[in-house]
């Protein structure tokens, strides 16, 4: 057997199933790994050893009483600190929720803990969700496991770097514009990001709420497919969860992809695009021809018009979302001093408790949805935003899915973009479209550039996330099949 | 020039952000950048074009109207800022002192 730490998850549940691990020292070798290596990676914000050790001994009872176990359980898992944890400490990467215990679990991490998964605690993240690097993490920046002077993306770059680093075989992430792709794709991960309403939102919480969408991040396809069928499913607690049965997802890894249409999108190429990221891009599209399926050139101009239309659409409704961030029944309050009015005491919670980016961007959001800017700045995103679902349903008029590159480069250093806020938006480029049509897309690794990870990127229609697995499926075996191993085998030792 | 420092301090006080004049200097030519480059959106989008809330049309979403088991209170009001006699305590909201 590897070594314990980089088994997929699917065989450390195989492993806990026929006992020949438990879950508890299961559990117990990845606690270790965290207190060994996190102090440099920095993925987690908060280790919940006597909760995980709980919920792995459950585990092991359950089976010893001959109860069935889910093709998960005892697995355990990073959970993004923007998902509520019940009674354990919920930052959203905030100072304005610093010592917050949420009084209950995420409808995800309800469904985690129920399939058996053990929540090993709170992955790091930007601040709110917003930003491409965890640099906006009011507590510290997240170190990328590949190159620990480079970004692990963001804004689910603690899910990313406990995956990557060996600290957890699984996490949960959200994307909003590209958090769970984006760090998939420098991590060296898989992550997925689901059909708009295919996963609960209830215990998210909101920073875009027409956008934001919890997902797995992974090391091996098959891994994401069962979380994400995990995770998935209507849930009465959100009012924008379809009603649909959940996904058979894991059963379309391992189907061949010969007849299969892949439009490659022309507009997500060229300036700014790395040659290298383009390269690695290029050479799995031609694997994909080589395994039958037909390769078209597809063409979305309106593409070029979704991170102006993102970065109007996401800020507004942040702007009105972080509204409850009033220090009146939660989180910090500032400046009580017995004198100030409500509405004083307000504004200086909100200057003391969010940091520079929030704050940029809840005044971006003001701006926009004020009178007399409304029609020009919002109104208009707004009528953008239908341009480019009609430019998907075009695009699936052609073909099954469309492909590009997850991100126009590779992993950046930490400090290179962090006083540019226009440059850090750009490495959402490829990842907003489908945020903004709702479909469902993903990335998995498709090779090093210098060697740095460079994530290949999948979209499908909406609800037909099955298709999006089966691509990746027979591209991640063809590529491992290639290389001789998975990819993260080469990932330097920490 | 699309917005002024002046329009930066009014949309703070409207945010409800106590920004200092360092933060209000230092954001008023961000934002000036970032809503020009923004802007663009305006190139495309045609009177004619319908606007997108939401990806996935839904509209009345009901639930059936049964009661369930809400917070309970002591739980909620642990992580209050404060709390007295069961309740939120929060500042003064009328004007006299």
């Amino acid at each position: 057997m590897r070594e314990l730490l980089r088994l997929p998850a699917t065989e450390i549940a195989a492993a806990v199933a026929k006992g020949d691990l438990s879950a508890v020292e299961v559990t117990r070798v990845h606690l270790d790994r965290i207190a060994g290596v996190d102090g440099e990676v920095a993925a987690f914000l908060h280790v919940d050893a006597a909760g995980a050790l709980a919920a792995a001994r459950s585990v092991d009872e359950q089976r010893t009483k001959g109860e069935p176990l889910g093709p998960l359980a005892g697995v355990p898992i990073a959970i993004k600190d923007v998902l509520t944890t019940r009674g354990v400490p919920t930052t959203c990467g905030s100072r304005i929720l610093d010592g917050w215990r949420p009084p209950y679990d995420a409808t995800v991490v309800r469904k985690v803990r129920a399939a058996g998964l053990i929540p090993l605690g709170k992955a790091n993240m930007d601040e709110f969700a917003m930003g491409s690097s965890t640099e906006n993490s009011a507590f510290r920046p997240t170190r990328n496991p590949w190159d620990l002077t480079r970004i692990p993306g963001g804004s689910s770059g603690g899910s990313a770097a406990a995956v990557a680093a060996f600290e957890a075989p699984l996490a949960l992430g959200t994307d909003t514009g590209g958090s769970i792709r984006q760090p998939a794709a420098v991590c060296g991960l898989v992550g997925a990001k689901p059909t708009y309403g295919g996963v609960s939102r209830y215990g998210l919480v909101a920073f875009s709420s027409s956008l934001d969408q919890a997902g797995p991040l992974t090391r091996t396809v098959l891994d994401a497919a069962l979380l994400h069928e995990a995770i998935a499913g209507h849930d009465p607690l959100d009012s924008t969860s379809i009603d649909t049965p959940v996904p058979s997802l894991a059963a379309e890894v391992g189907r061949d992809v010969a007849g299969m249409r892949v439009g490659v999108v022309r507009e997500l190429s060229g300036e700014g695009y790395q040659p290298e990221v383009e390269e690695r891009f290029r050479e799995a599209v031609a694997l994909l021809g080589d395994l039958d399926a037909e390769i078209v050139e597809v063409s979305c101009p309106h593409f070029a018009y979704a991170l102006p239309a993102y970065y109007l659409i996401a800020p507004s409704e942040a702007s009105s979302n972080l509204a409850r961030f009033d220090g009146m029944r939660y989180g910090l309050r500032a400046g009580d001093d017995g004198v100030a009015s409500a509405e004083e005491v307000m504004s200086r919670t909100r200057a003391a408790g969010f940091g520079a980016e929030v704050k940029r961007r809840i005044m971006i959001g003001t701006y926009a949805l004020s009178s007399g800017y409304y029609e020009a700045y919002y109104g208009q995103a707004q009528k953008v935003r239908t341009l480019i679902a009609r430019d998907f349903d075009a695009a699936y008029q052609q073909v099954d899915v469309l492909v590009s590159p997850t991100t126009p480069t590779t992993a950046f250093p930490l400090g290179e973009r962090v006083d540019d806020p226009m440059a850090m938006y750009l490495a959402d480029l490829c990842t907003i479209p489908a945020n903004l049509a709702g479909v469902p897309s993903m990335s998995l690794p498709c090779g090093l550039a210098d060697g740095l990870p460079v994530g290949f990127q999948i979209m499908a229609p909406a609800l037909a996330d099955d298709r999006m697995y089966r691509v990746a499926g027979a591209l991640e075996a063809e590529l491992d099949a290639r290389r001789g191993h998975p990819l993260l085998d080469e990932v330097p030792a920490l | 020039m699309t917005i002024t420092r002046d329009e930066v301090a009014h949309l703070a006080r409207l945010a409800r952000l106590a920004l200092d004049e360092t933060e209000l200097d230092h954001l008023s030519g961000q934002l000036d950048v970032i809503l020009n480059s923004v802007a663009r959106v305006r190139e495309v989008a045609a009177a004619d074009i319908p606007p997108t809330s939401h990806a996935v049309p839904l509209t009345n979403v009901f639930r059936p109207d049964a009661l369930r088991q809400g917070l309970a209170r002591e739980e909620v009001l642990a992580m209050a800022p404060a709390a007295e006699e069961g309740r939120f305590r929060v500042p003064r909201i009328l004007d006299e002192v």
